[in-house]
């Protein structure tokens, strides 16, 4: 790429030029690069590799906000309450299985949008592309307030709809016990987020090569056959992708919760554990050391993703 | 195509769009329902009414909605603002120059765009109410850095990378000076990725809850989101989903208005940041 856009004056050099000559102008352009680009880094570690650091720092105390005066360094005990602490665990739990249900139906339903979209007539394409955006553009909090009053005992028109549901009563409290407080939480998430699952595997549908289609198609295949086939190798890339930005955005899952059941019932996420401890108990001890297990949590599920799964970010990074 | 095909097409389209839109009708048909009316167990009102618009707009609750308003904006856009020009001269840099360096920076803001925002915001809790920044404009911008500059340095990266800088040598060979060069090829050419960034970046700063819940107490900085989860009614007595409904449609509208006007940029601007052979 550079080499394309050199003035044209340096373009007239010998092939053979000295490479000090060479290193001079690379190390201009490095010195240019980092100038351009160094403030950008820099706010990024600045407001994100500081909070963790501090975080990690704060985990180390006992140290509780309406109590300064006894604040002391405990080493790791915070984590030992947190890690032997059964609400710990439920949190955990729910996380985990608010992150697979949702990232699961979200691919499942996604790849069938994106698959609508791919093939839908040009005529309607832009209808569909811009209600699909409609979702994702939504504040989260609108959106599960939205959920919420459909299903909430008094407000709500689900009850009254689906009453002829085993199961469902005018009377029904989705919001009264743990199982059914899931589901609400989690169709919210997936209504707002499958959009964007969608367009990322849209993309990646548009680089499964047309040529291996229709060979495919020649020799006989059927549908499924080349979905299978032809179609999901192809992009894989693009569905790991796909799968670890949206892993990694449920498991912080905090708005929907907060705002539909505020914790009550069990559906306490890890977020909303952390939130919980640090804002409501100003126990900033405990509430830095859950934050930073969050975080270690991330860092191992990411990691995970890329060495188990050999995601290749380099697709991520647009190289 | 048959027909049949057609017809097809045209209810899977229904079906999307129903799906898409259908929450949102049902947060308008609820901001029209009166009090007394909230609870009929319906989906549409039994007789339309303004009372939850008149409310949070010149009534009894909108000291509580307009002023978060006013801050979710100024507090937005700066942030947009500030992270599209950071992340203007990174792209250039990441698309243009040859360094070492590069991929460290896409991967950092890969990690930060990753990170979970509740554990930066617990410290900060801490930090911000020490040093002043609590409850501030500036102590919610420099957060939802965080949140707005990794997608902005992709997304532009991406961007960046598929104009054809050459043109504008071929200009000044032309006798376009430097600047005219920059001015009347390279912007016109770079404005669209930058632009539809900005729109990106501004979606998910809106978006924010846990950095406005946490990091502000009063009218004076809290935005939307947070105001929303607080909201409570203009007195104890009464039930505020009309009032809440009424204000989440109306912080809706300008994320509606954008997606219909920019929609193919913003497709094009999500995935090519994240997806690409």
């Amino acid at each position: 790429m550079s080499t394309t856009t050199l003035p044209p004056t340096e373009k007239t050099e010998p092939a053979s030029a000295p490479r000090k000559g060479i290193s001079d102008r690379a190390r201009s352009e490095r010195k240019l690069g980092w100038l351009l680009a160094g403030p950008a880094f820099f706010v990024m570690l600045a407001v994100t590799a500081y909070p963790i650091l501090q975080a990690i720092y704060d985990s180390l105390f006992s140290y509780r906000l309406t109590d300064p005066d006894n604040r002391e360094f405990n080493g790791l005990a915070n984590y030992g309450v947190i890690l032997s602490d059964p609400l710990w665990w439920q949190s955990i739990w729910v996380t985990v299985l608010i992150t697979v249900v949702t990232v699961a139906v979200e691919l499942v339903l996604g790849f069938a949008l994106a698959m609508v979209m791919a093939k839908a007539l040009s005529s309607i394409r832009p209808i569909l592309r811009a209600a699909i955006l409609i979702p994702y553009a939504v504040i989260t909090v609108v959106s599960a307030f939205a959920w919420q009053f459909a299903f909430d005992i008094n407000t709500g028109f689900v009850n009254s709809w689906f009453a002829w549901l085993p199961g469902v009563a005018t009377d029904t409290d989705w919001f009264g016990d743990f199982g059914t407080s899931i589901l609400v939480i989690c169709l919210a998430e997936i209504w707002k987020t499958t959009p964007f699952i969608s367009l990322l595997l849209l993309a990646g549908l548009a680089q499964v090569p047309e040529v291996l289609q229709e060979a495919a198609q020649v020799d006989g295949a059927t549908w499924w056959q080349r979905l299978w086939r032809v179609t999901i190798p192809n992009m894989k890339a693009a569905i790991m992708v796909a799968l670890l930005f949206r892993t990694l955005d449920a498991f912080r899952v905090f708005d929907s919760i907060f705002i539909m059941t505020a914790g009550a019932n069990g559906t306490e996420s890890v977020s909303f554990l952390a939130y919980r401890q640090t804002i409501a108990r100003l126990e900033i001890g405990l509430g830095s050391a859950v934050s930073v297990l969050l975080f270690v949590a991330v860092v191992l599920i990411a990691v995970g993703f890329i060495k188990g799964f050999k995601v290749d970010l380099s697709q991520a990074r647009g190289e | 195509m048959s027909t049949r095909t057609k017809v097809l097409w045209w209810i899977g389209g229904v079906v999307i769009v129903l799906y898409a839109l259908f929450p949102i009708a049902w947060i308008i048909s609820i901001s029209l329902k009166a009090p007394s009316d909230i609870a009929n167990g319906q989906f549409l009102p039994s007789s339309p009414s303004w009372q939850n618009y008149e409310d949070i707009l010149t009534g009894s609750a909108s000291d509580l909605f307009l002023p978060s308003l006013r801050n979710s904006f100024g507090i937005c856009l700066i942030a947009t603002a500030i992270s599209c020009l950071l992340a203007m001269f990174a792209a250039y840099a990441i698309a243009r120059l040859d360094f070492p360096g590069k991929r460290l920076i896409l991967s950092t803001a890969l990690g930060v765009a990753i990170f979970p925002v509740i554990s930066i915001v617990t410290p900060l809790f801490n930090v911000w109410r020490q040093i002043g920044l609590y409850d501030t404009w500036l102590g919610l911008i420099l957060p939802y850095l965080s949140l707005t500059l990794p997608i902005s340095i992709w997304t532009m990266s991406a961007f960046f990378r598929e104009i054809p800088w050459e043109m504008e040598q071929a200009a000044q060979v032309d006798g376009a000076t430097t600047w005219q060069a920059f001015r009347k090829v390279i912007v016109p050419l770079a404005a669209p990725g930058v632009f539809t960034t900005a729109i990106i970046a501004f979606f998910i700063a809106w978006n924010d809850f846990v950095y406005g819940i946490v990091l502000t107490s009063t009218e004076a900085a809290r935005p939307v989101p947070a105001a929303l989860g607080l909201f409570s009614g203009a007195s104890q007595f009464e039930d505020p989903t009309g009032a809440i409904a009424a204000a989440a449609l109306i912080v809706t509208i300008p994320v509606v208005v954008l997606v219909l006007l920019f929609q193919r940029r913003i497709v094009a601007g999500l995935t090519n940041g994240a997806v690409k052979g």
